[in-house]
């Protein structure tokens, strides 16, 4: 006898605005297994593999599922799931009204969110949460989707010619050593981890200018009430009617230190103004916003990686989700300021390592049973 | 991502009504030559450099060729006193607000006599709008000069040449600003100018520097953002909105993500993990305050961020801030210090500057003057001139200036002499040469404040008194004694206005402010007639002197010379006896004294040392004219002299109460070798030398010295330092760590003092100080 881990298989990481959800679909269930199968654990995966959305914030991100993974004798899809935290008292319930714990699994968690609600779950759904430290699941998970790859292709990708914006296009790459890296994380804030081996990494810094300030910044200045939608304006935006360029202050470049005109030199310092203010458009601020985050954390990337001698930047979190504009500027600035010496990258699962890892772990504390 | 100023930004409304009050700005305007301007977003800064003509103090000998013997000399005096005026530079900053310019131009046209002015260099973002009007105005034509270049300059000059220029901000500390002594090499250090934009520049020297980077995100990001956010306009007002704020409203902190602290990385639950992040995630109303103070937080933590990893990939520690978003704003200073904290741990401290806002002004200025080589010169800052730093916090700044609150100066006097570091300091980098820090510790403070303010009647009658045949020197008293006592209600208020208060800084603004009002030397017949009583007594004292016994000749010796440093005009108790009772003489002085033990006792290691073998060269910084000078140091000298040591005597540049001069001090020494053998030989054998120490102030500065007493010093190998008298080992240099051995002496006298020492008055401090670490001075 075997011991094999009972589904479901889960894992999950609750982070300031977002959960992300990871979920292994068995494609190999037997006959005798589906007779088994307990009706509960059944719903589950009906509800979970023919849904796209789930309730009115829930979705599932198809485009990113993972075929035919076998993990642990096991072959199936992975599905990646995401819903707001502030959704997150629902899901317990949900938990609840569909018995979860009668399953006797472990739900591993990672994420804030993970110690903040581990009451919630063990009294409104009789829930143990196994916490799992959301850097080291970030880690594994991403380790292991890069060396799975994305359904044949590669998981990583960079721009080429980062500086031309007319030819600058995304292409997929497969590095044999990842290591070291610095691995940028910009969720509702920004962790910058230095990642030398596997197992060896430490946390260089973090800022609070993340993909939380964006929003929130776009929502207070625009009345814009999502991600998408505050995406959607600042691709229609000019954030050089917003921001004062090192031309709009010299006329032209500012040779003294080698600053070219079209550089910011202020972000939103035409807002000093109160006719510019007047007569500015939402798209402009929503785009202004995204150039300022977007830049600041390249800025301080680059910082790091030269303070640590590293050449390769790795860039992942939901920030970056459907969000071309702030990829192509992070692969420009890394480009353009280091002169060609660091390399932006990027991974497919933006997202989701966190939730990758913490799925990982399950699979680990079972093997170590 | 570059830039300084705010150029450009709203309209600015011309005040003509205002009238100039022209005794307080814009002084010596009819010299003025080599103007310069900074025009900012708000304010401008008007540089100039004038000459000033003021008297001065000369002695001059009377030929003595004739009258050899001691006794015909009797009832003449020794030497002449004349009142010269003396034509000296200094330099003019003037910070007014934009509107004033106008005016202000008008006014300085109607003054301007000197026809030899063509330019004047500009620099600032409101340079270029205010050109016309300026070369209409002024018939000068208007030459730009590049901002960062001028900044930097600037930052130069003051650095060098204001030893309390930089300062760390401490909201909490009994004093917000805790100044820096600042090193006489000043290089390496990160400049983070914080305009609209950021800019960090680099500067290794004087003409060598470089941006090493920057960020859009700086204080035209606050002003921008903060204006849409919040519908306030000025900037002022944001930075008002945001100090009484609740960032945690509007930011995502750690614990609303991990329900308390994330641990493991060590990172604190009130950590900002999301700024903005739960406006992004909330929908209610957020309110105006809470906003700017999370858009503040942003903002510095972001670029406190920035300047700890430019610091560190460039390993420097000496970071300035500077730029309108700093300029004197408590609540960003504050903002900003907290965050390098953060990210350095410590490691790195945040500096801020009394004179930032002037800096691209003065760096205009000199980029004009370069003919004149004004980095050549050694400069001090005129504290009778100045308007200090202000606190701009209303529960700190109580009272409002006397002169329009709207204009704020800065003069700096170019010095004679080229000022450096005494060679013989064990470590010029920590060297601080007073010994209370009066910002610091408010008790000394009150009484300090106090007693000179006391002493300010007796100033005053001094004053007047040195200037008898002169009526209307009881009004420039007058007019002395209410800028002095007007400096002294705002140093109650404001400790921090001019650096470190402190009792040295007390003394030389009293210095400074008699100047201003032409006395230069109110002591000069005193220190005559001193010099006159004392000289008749040199042969007696030296002659009882050599009677005695090695062993109690020595003992007599210190002793002569602390009781001479009993007279002393400048310690009050000290003058009441000696006004009251003119026949106090030495001998008596010597009852006076403490008993041994005394307060700190170090004789009997002295005498040890005496026993060995004599000292190469001794430097002695004197004191007091008059008995000190005469009977107290040189027969102590004679017998260093004769020991085989040689003399290097420091004094005063110019005058100060009563400390005897460098030129007093060559006269008396001549009269003194015509009498004495010994003195006679060491002078002409240059054994004995007489250098001046740069220095106008009853106190001393070991990182301020003239460049020739410094090379004197190293040429002759010096391995003594003797320091003599209250003001320059008591309030200064008491704890001076020296690389050669040192003796500090005074007689403590004052009764407060004396206390706080442990002791009585006219208590006895004879610190004798070898370095741990021997120097091979042997």
């Amino acid at each position: 006898y075997i011991l094999k881990c009972t589904f479901p298989w889960f894992g999950m990481d609750i982070g300031g605005t977002l959960v992300k959800l990871v979920y292994f679909e068995p494609k190999d269930i037997t006959a005798e297994e589906e007779l088994e199968e307990v009706e509960n654990l059944k719903s589950i995966r009906r509800y979970l593999t023919s849904n796209t959305a789930y309730g009115k914030t829930g979705v599932r991100d198809v485009h990113l599922e993972l075929h035919n993974l076998t993990i642990c004798g096991r072959t199936g899809n992975l599905h990646f799931i995401r819903f707001p935290t502030a959704a997150m008292h629902r899901f317990i319930q949900m938990g609840r009204d569909k018995h979860f714990s009668s399953l006797h699994t472990t739900l591993c968690a990672t994420g804030g969110g993970a110690y903040k609600f581990e009451n919630d779950f063990r009294t409104m759904a009789d829930l143990e949460l196994l916490k799992l430290d959301e850097l080291d699941c970030l880690i594994q998970g991403l380790l292991y989707i890069d060396s799975v790859g994305f359904n044949g292709h590669p998981e990583c990708y960079y721009f080429e010619n980062p500086s031309d914006t007319q030819n600058c296009i995304k292409s997929p790459c497969c590095l044999d050593n990842l290591f070291p890296m610095l691995l940028v994380n910009i969720g509702s804030g920004v962790s910058l981890l230095a990642v030398y081996t596997k197992d060896n990494y430490k946390r260089v810094t973090g800022t609070s200018l993340g993909g939380g300030t964006f929003l929130g910044l776009c929502c207070l200045l625009t009345g814009c009430e999502t991600f998408e939608e505050a995406l959607e304006m600042a691709s229609k935006g000019d954030s050089t009617n917003v921001d004062k360029l090192v031309k709009d202050i010299y006329g032209g470049d500012y040779q003294r230190f080698g600053l070219q005109g079209s550089a910011v030199a202020s972000s939103f310092g035409h807002m000093m103004s109160k006719e510019k203010r007047d007569s500015i458009s939402k798209e402009d601020l929503a785009r202004a916003t995204l150039v300022t985050i977007t830049n600041n954390i390249g800025s301080i990337a680059r910082m790091c990686a030269v303070n640590e001698k590293i050449e390769r930047v790795v860039f992942v979190g939901n920030f970056l989700r459907i969000n071309t504009v702030s990829t192509k500027l992070l692969a420009y600035a890394m480009d353009f300021w280091s002169k060609g010496q660091l390399r932006a990258l990027f991974l497919e699962h933006e997202g989701y390592f966190g939730a990758v890892g913490a799925f990982l772990e399950l699979l680990k504390s079972s093997d170590d049973a | 991502m570059a830039l300084c100023g705010v150029a450009d930004t709203g309209s600015h409304s011309m005040d003509k009504s205002i009238t100039l009050p022209p005794d307080e700005i814009f002084r010596n305007l009819e010299n003025a030559k080599r103007f310069a301007i900074d025009i900012g977003g708000s304010l401008t800064k008007l540089a100039y450099y004038s000459t000033v003509q003021h008297k001065v103090a000369k002695v001059r000998s009377f030929d003595h060729s004739a009258k050899v013997s001691l006794q015909e000399t009797d009832g003449d005096p020794l030497y002449e006193i004349s009142v010269q005026e003396e034509i000296t530079a200094r330099l003019h900053f003037i910070k007014f607000e934009n509107a004033y310019i106008e005016t202000c131009l008008d006014f300085i046209k109607d003054h301007l006599v000197n026809t030899e002015t063509k330019v004047i260099k500009a620099t600032g973002g409101g340079a270029h709008k205010f050109k016309d009007l300026i070369e209409k105005k002024l018939k000068l034509k208007v030459d730009k000069e590049d901002e960062m270049t001028c900044l930097i300059k600037g930052c130069n000059f003051v650095l060098k040449n204001i030893p309390h220029e930089a300062f760390v901000y401490a909201k909490h500390a009994d004093s917000e600003f805790r100044f820096q002594h600042t090193h006489p090499d000043i290089f390496p250090y990160l400049l983070i100018n914080i305009g609209s934009g950021v800019s960090i520049v680099k500067v290794e020297a004087e003409d060598k520097f470089e941006r090493i980077g920057g960020s859009s995100i700086g204080g035209g990001t606050f002003w921008g953002l903060g204006a849409l956010l919040t519908k306030t306009k000025r900037f002022d007002e944001l930075l008002q909105l945001a100090s009484k704020g609740q960032h945690t409203n509007v930011d995502m902190l750690v614990k609303d993500i991990y329900g308390g602290a994330y641990g493991s990385l060590g990172l604190t639950g009130d950590l900002i993990a999301s700024s903005f992040g739960k406006s992004a995630t909330t929908d209610k109303e957020f309110s105006k305050e809470d906003m700017a103070k999370s858009l503040l937080h942003m903002i510095s933590n972001d670029i406190g961020q920035l300047a700890c990893l430019y610091a560190k990939l460039h390993n420097l520690t000496r970071v300035y801030f500077g730029g309108f978003f700093i300029r004197g704003h408590p609540v960003t200073m504050h903002t900003i210090t907290y965050s390098i904290n953060f990210f350095t741990k410590g490691e790195v401290q945040a500096l801020f500057l009394r004179h930032e806002g002037y800096l691209g002004a003065i760096g205009a200025f000199l980029k004009g003057a370069e003919e004149d080589n004004p980095n050549q010169y050694s400069w001090g800052e005129n504290y009778a001139g100045s308007s200090g730093l202000m606190s701009v916090s209303p529960e700190l700044n109580p009272i409002q200036r006397a002169r329009s609150g709207t204009f704020d100066m800065l003069e700096m006097d170019r010095l004679e002499r080229q000022l450096v570091n005494l060679p013989l300091l064990q470590d010029a980098t920590s060297y601080i040469p007073d010994t209370v820090d009066l910002t610091e510790d408010a008790l000394a403070r009150e009484y300090w404040l106090y007693c000179f303010e006391e002493a300010l009647d007796g100033v005053v009658k001094r004053a007047i008194a040195s200037q008898k045949d002169q009526p209307e020197a009881v009004e420039r008293a007058e007019k002395f004694r209410q800028k002095y006592r007007h400096k002294l209600q705002t140093l109650r208020h404001q400790p921090f206005a001019y650096g470190s208060l402190t009792v040295r800084s007390l003394l030389d603004t009293r210095e400074h402010c008699l100047n201003e009002f032409n006395f230069p030397d109110p002591y000069s017949k005193i220190k005559q007639k001193e010099n006159d009583m004392a000289l008749k007594y040199y042969l007696k004292v030296v002659k009882s002197v050599e009677e005695l016994s090695w062993e109690q000749r020595q003992f007599n010796l210190v002793k002569g010379l602390l009781a001479g440093n009993v007279f002393d005009w400048g310690a009050k108790a000290v003058s009441d006896v000696l006004e009251s009772d003119p026949e106090f003489g030495f001998e008596q002085a010597k009852q006076q004294l403490q008993e041994r033990p005394w307060l700190v006792d170090a004789y009997n290691q002295w005498i040890e040392r005496l026993k060995g073998p004599p000292h190469k060269c001794a430097l002695f910084f004197v004191d007091n004219s008059g008995i000190d000078i005469i009977l107290g140091v040189f027969p102590f000298i004679r017998e260093l002299l004769i020991r085989g040591t040689e003399v290097v005597l420091a004094s005063n540049s110019g005058p100060a109460l009563n400390d005897v001069t460098n030129s007093e001090l060559q006269i008396l020494t001549e009269r003194i070798a015509a009498m004495d053998p010994v003195i006679h030989a060491a002078l002409k054998e240059d054994r004995l030398a007489l250098v001046q120490n740069g220095s106008s102030s009853p106190c001393l500065d070991l990182s301020r010295l003239d460049k020739v007493l410094a090379t004197v010093v190293r040429e002759r190998g010096t391995d003594l330092v003797i320091i003599e008298g209250m003001g320059r080992a008591i309030h200064t240099n008491y704890y001076a760590m020296l690389s050669c051995e040192s003796l500090k002496l005074a007689v403590i006298k004052n009764s407060w003092l004396a206390d706080r020492l442990g002791g009585k008055i006219f208590s006895v401090v004879f610190k004798y100080e070898v370095p741990s670490k021997a120097q091979g001075q042997h």
